[in-house]
């Protein structure tokens, strides 16, 4: 554990020193969070409905979440607000990302990973270290986001039934679970990619493609297709999850000292 | 013996079919406190050797032990063993010296944490520099502080690759002396290096490697194998006739007029001389100086290089 720390350490201490990464970690979440409470503020204003009927253009399989304690407005609110909860999925996946790749990257522009391979850490205590310097500060900052954004719901006017619907099982999972999980697959999948290529800056730009499906599901639930719900939400978990084991698995087994020192150039 | 071999071997596949030889069958010892040098070429296989000596990469073929432990079985103990000092210095440019050194300090599981990194940085000049940044550092500075970070553990053996290459003469110095230092405490020293004098100065024996090794003795062994011993006797003037007489003298293996000095190979100069100048004093020669030519490593390198070239080109 003490070789983790060690790592965890070295790659805060060098990553928060970098102002770019800074600036993605303050400016990402700010986004994510401003975003969401602006378009609540401005939905459902002026809608005079009392019942979810009322609410029109909203698919059919959507009404279906909505309370019987919520009226049109707070319907529509909810309608817009699970359109959200896939951007707080995605904070995970962004801001580990940026990390990891900076890491392996700054590893490579400072020829660096020779002395560190020279001492006695093993591969696991490696990866293990550079994985959590990564997803550590990226589940913080999505927990942080999330809790801002539930105190900015009653300043801005929402409704206990919209605020007690996020603060249901399916948003709970999603951001106590899901994004956790969703991080630690990314970073996995970054460093996993980085340990097969020659070009660490390919790594880079091949592990933002995590972040396809996720906007996949953004537009698939924007044109009705998909409703995240509770049950949706533990089967995509229990799929995560298995993806997790994979990802670090095959980091380990993949991660090649020998590759990388003597292909990288 | 702190370093063995047997026929090391490393061969890297590019692609199925395309398998390039870096090392070849190496065979070596390297005894305990020995200051060793590795030369040869670029491209020679030097770091490749390095790297396998220390558990960074792993062998193709044979064996090695490295401070007793056997290479791909006890590569932990191998790495805790040692220390390196890699071709580039890869310091973390954005962090302090001190904090540079108290990751690896932490990474080698170091005892005493803070005293080690005083020691060292007070040993290479770097303790008031010690909150700077890396990246404000000058080239030689890195490189000393890249040789702190090998020694912070206090390895049985040093792997040092190319140690003052790129620094200024100032610098190179500087790194040399202190080789210099851990050489006289005893330390197991592992050197590659192109640098021939720095080799000669500081190597008890040397390597002289290109994919397979080719010659491994003291430098004065190789001058010798080599060259056979040769001395110089500067004259006022050279009369023809001395070259039969000097080569008469039992023991004198060969004369050669060059100007107005005879060159005299032999086994035992010591021995031989006073009978060579009896000779010419008695024949009417102005001894003016007499002095053994010393071969540099340079002409060693060079001669073993080519004549491994044409034996290699002649097979």
């Amino acid at each position: 554990m003490k070789h983790v720390r060690t790592i965890i350490d070295k790659e805060w201490a060098e990553v928060f020193q970098n102002r770019m990464v800074l600036l993605t970690m303050i400016f990402i979440p700010v986004f994510f969070v401003i975003l969401p409470l602006v378009t609540l503020y401005f939905t459902g204003q002026g809608m005079g409905g009392n019942s979810p009927a009322d609410v029109a253009d909203v698919p059919a399989e959507f009404l279906a979440v909505c309370g019987p304690d919520m009226n049109a407005g707070d319907c529509m609110q909810v309608y817009m607000v699970n359109m959200f909860l896939l951007l707080f999925m995605m904070l995970p996946v962004i801001i580990p990302v940026t990390i990891a790749a900076y890491s392996v990257v700054g590893e490579k522009t400072t020829r660096s990973l020779e002395p560190l391979l020279a001492t006695p850490i093993s591969t696991f205590e490696l990866l293990a270290g550079k994985s959590l310097a990564a997803a550590i500060p990226a589940i913080v900052t999505g927990w942080g986001s999330f809790a801002i954004f539930l105190l900015g719901l009653p300043l801005i006017g929402v409704s206990p039934a919209v605020i007690r619907y996020i603060l249901g099982p399916t948003w709970l999972l999603a951001v106590l679970v899901a994004g956790p999980l969703m991080a630690i697959a990314a970073v996995n999948f970054a460093l996993f990619i980085s340990s097969r290529v020659d070009d660490p800056r390919v790594a880079e730009q091949i592990s933002v493609v995590l972040v396809v499906p996720i906007l996949a599901a953004l537009f698939a639930q924007l044109a009705g297709i998909i409703v995240i719900d509770i049950f949706m939400m533990l089967s995509f978990i229990g799929a995560l999850a298995l993806i997790d084991i994979g990802m670090i698995y095959l980091g380990v087994t993949i991660f090649q000292r020998e590759n990388i020192l003597t292909r990288w150039k | 013996m702190m370093i063995e071999t047997y026929q090391l071997t490393k061969i890297f596949t590019i692609k199925k079919s395309d398998d390039i030889p870096a090392v070849v069958d190496l065979t070596l010892n390297v005894r305990e406190g020995e200051v060793f040098g590795f030369l040869g070429p670029n491209g020679a296989g030097k770091t490749t050797t390095i790297r396998m000596l220390t558990s960074l990469i792993g062998p193709t073929a044979g064996s090695a032990r490295v401070c007793g432990y056997t290479l791909g079985a006890d590569d932990q103990n191998i790495r805790r063993s040692v220390g390196i000092l890699t071709e580039s210095p890869g310091m973390y440019d954005r962090l302090s010296a001190l904090k540079n050194l108290s990751i690896y300090a932490s990474l080698y599981d170091v005892g005493d944490v803070e005293g080690q990194l005083r020691k060292y940085l007070q040993m290479l000049g770097l303790w008031s520099r010690r909150d700077d940044p890396v990246g404000s550092f000058s080239k030689g500075m890195r490189q000393k502080l890249a040789i702190c970070r090998a020694l912070l553990h206090e390895p049985r053996v040093l792997f040092l690759d190319e140690p003052t290459s790129g620094l200024d003469p100032e610098a190179a110095r500087l790194v040399r002396t202190f080789i210099e230092e851990l050489r006289d405490q005893g330390r197991t020293i592992f050197m590659c290096t192109h640098n021939l004098n720095e080799a000669d100065h500081l190597c008890d024996r040397i390597g002289i490697f290109r994919t397979r090794l080719i010659e491994v003795d003291t430098p004065q062994n190789l001058r010798l194998k080599l060259f056979g011993r040769k001395v110089v006797f500067h004259l006022r003037a050279v009369d023809p006739a001395w070259l039969s007489l000097v080569g008469g003298v039992p023991g004198v293996q060969d004369v050669a007029q060059v100007e107005n000095k005879l060159l005299v190979t032999a086994e035992d100069p010591e021995e031989i001389n006073p009978k060579i100048i009896r000779a010419l004093v008695d024949a009417g020669a102005d001894v003016r100086f007499v002095g053994e030519l010393r071969h540099s490593l340079e002409d060693i390198y060079m001669q073993t290089m080519n004549e491994n070239h044409t034996e290699v080109a002649g097979s």
